[in-house]
Order: C-alpha cells, then structure tokens, then sequence
C-alpha cells in the first residue's frame, strides 16, 4: 500500500469511529470539516475521540500537537505521522 | 439523606456495605472541586472515623458521564479572586488547599485499601484525588493530565509528591512540563494504572478487587499499606507555597480569565 493509500485508510477509518462514537450518520461527515462543528461536540467530548483515536491506531497523540486542529484530515496527518 | 452508614450530598455521596465504603461523585458538569464540594469532603472524611470501623476498602468513583473529575473548579476560583482584595484572594486559596490537603491526606493515610474506580476525564484535582488512592482502576477511556502548567501554576492538590511518590521522576516531568494528557493504557504502562478495563466496568472491577481485599486480616492490610505508602508531608506543605506564591502573579490571574471566559470548544490553553 502507498503511502497515499495508507493515510486515505486512516482518514476513512477516524470518520467511521468518530460517527459511530458520536451516533452521527457516516455519509454526513467530509475529510475537510470542522469536526467540532460536524460532530456537535465541545473540548471534554473531543478528549474522548482523541482516546478513541488513540486506542484504536495503538498511538500516543500529545494534545498540544493537536491545538488548533479542528478537521478531519489534518488530524488523519497528525495520526499518519506516528504509525 | 445522612445517617451513619450512608450520606447523600449535591456534591458526593457514600454508603458502606458489606464492608466496602463507596463514595460517588456527581457534582455537573464533571465533579469541579470548589467550595461545595469542599465541605461535603470534609463531612466525608469526618465520617470516616465511623465508617471505616466496618470497612476494609474504600471506592472512588463517578457517577457522571464525562468521566471522575475535571479538577478544580477554576471558575469559582477565578470569581473569589476578582471578587476579593488580593491579600484576602491569597489567603482564600491558602485556605482551600489546607483544607483539601487534610482531606486527601486523611484518604491517603485511611487504615483501609483505596481505589479510584476512573474513567473519562481525571484532570487536575481529579487526578490528584485519584493519587491520594492506593491503587487506580481505569477504564480505557479514562485520560490523565496536570494542566496546571498551561495556566502558570503547578498541580495544589498534592500531586507532585504523590506522583513522585509512585512513579520515576521522568514521567512526572513529562507530564508536568509539557501539560500534556495521557491515556489509560500509557498511565498503565508506566505504572500509574493498575488495571485497565473496558469502556464502563472500572467500577465494577474495583468492586471485584474490594472481595479478594475482604479476604485478607485487616490490621495485616493497614501495616503494608502504613509502611509501603508513607505520605510526603514536607513536599505537600511545600507544593502549598509555591502554588499561592505562583496564584499570586498576574500572568496567572489573565490566563485564568482566558480560560475561565472563552466559549470555544477548545478553550485557551497555550
């Protein structure tokens, strides 16, 4: 699998968790949304998808790294850096 | 509802049977500690005089969804500073954290076995209640953090010394200079977590632990717990000063007004 491949895989399987997680339809969620937004979801509720994240890829996300992210695929970005 | 063996406050709540003493919290949005919550610790650890005479375990849970506790109710904190002079702002805080290290010392100390039965957010103070416990159950989703740093402070609660005391100097460095939360199975491998389990079944697990803790000669329990757990009072005195020297500054005041008053879902945290 190419690169490209692997972190189109990873994006698609943070938008199935995230709208099973958070009982949103998967078909209403885009790589390029607000996910704060998409999911109706404030900061304490974000931690619990980052656990997810995290859980899930088997990595450690440092929070910091993650300020100011707010769609999917620059969190896919972040996630694909440390498989 | 107040009786002996079980207590219903707005804050927590307990109830002792068969010889295991639960304590819920369930203060919204997510167990802040604040002046309320305070006091009905303190009535808390008044009782445990009395409940710990029938008991052998102690349990520390949350009845709340968003997880056992956010830490310390930074609103309130931040009101009473504007709402006070600064010499009188001070010594209110130097007061609440006396007063809460005598609770968390006295559940640090309690002749029984504690465990915080954790999932969700433990921040802050929240994690600090859960240190003070002799071990940690944690469900997977449960999330570990001292934010305090971000702020311009350092955890008040006890937290330094009690992590100190448990875990290498490295990790609490980590944790504590970069802020950062860290989840369950990483508190695990570093030897915070004693067990982790699925989503939902921390306190269940914890009452499973509290049966094999029943099984054991209770004086023989409270002697390896007195002698393998001492507390670090000198540090915790010490960790009181630097906070208030620290809540002092007007760095902390304005990150604290930040924080207290951003209504982003992602608040200012640096």
């Amino acid at each position: 699998m190419t690169f490209m491949e692997t972190a189109e895989k990873t994006l698609d399987e943070i938008l199935t968790l995230a709208a099973a997680h958070f009982k949103v339809p998967r078909e209403e969620l885009s790589p390029d949304e607000d996910f704060f937004k998409a999911l109706r979801i404030d900061s304490l509720q974000t931690l619990d998808l980052l656990t997810k994240l995290e859980n899930h890829f088997r990595v450690e996300l440092p929070d910091y790294e993650l300020q100011g992210v707010t769609d999917f695929r620059t969190l896919a970005t972040k996630i694909q850096a440390r498989l | 509802m107040s009786s002996a063996k079980q207590s219903k406050g707005q804050a927590l709540s307990w109830q002792v049977q068969g010889g295991v003493i639960e304590l819920a919290l369930h203060r919204e949005p997510c167990n802040e500690l604040g002046s309320l919550s305070l006091l009905e610790f303190e009535k808390f650890a008044s009782a445990l005089d009395d409940l710990e005479r029938d008991a052998h375990t102690l349990i520390v849970y949350s009845e709340l969804k968003c997880g056992f506790c956010a830490g310390a109710d930074l609103r309130e904190l931040y009101q009473q500073s504007q709402t006070r002079g600064e010499l009188q702002a001070s010594r209110g805080v130097r007061d609440f954290l006396e007063r809460i290290h005598r609770v968390l010392n006295r559940i640090d100390g309690a002749p029984l076995t504690t465990i915080a039965a954790v999932h969700g957010v433990t921040f802050g103070g929240g994690f600090e209640l859960a240190l003070a416990c002799d071990l940690i159950i944690a469900d997977k989703m449960a999330r570990f953090c001292f934010p305090e740093l971000r702020l311009g402070l350092i955890p008040g609660f006890g937290g330094i010394p009690r992590l100190k005391r448990d875990l290498g100097n490295a990790f609490v460095r980590d944790l504590l200079l970069t802020g950062r939360s860290v989840n369950a199975t990483k508190a695990q491998q570093v030897g915070l977590v004693s067990q982790v389990v699925s989503e939902g079944e921390a306190l269940r697990a914890a009452r499973a632990t509290a049966a094999q803790v029943g099984k054991f000669d209770r004086q023989t329990s409270s002697t390896a717990k007195r002698f393998i757990k001492p507390i670090p009072l000198d540090e915790l005195r010490k960790e009181i000063d630097i906070f208030c020297e620290l809540f002092a500054r007007s760095a902390v005041q304005a990150g604290l007004k930040r924080f207290v008053e951003s209504t982003d879902a992602q608040p200012y945290l640096p």
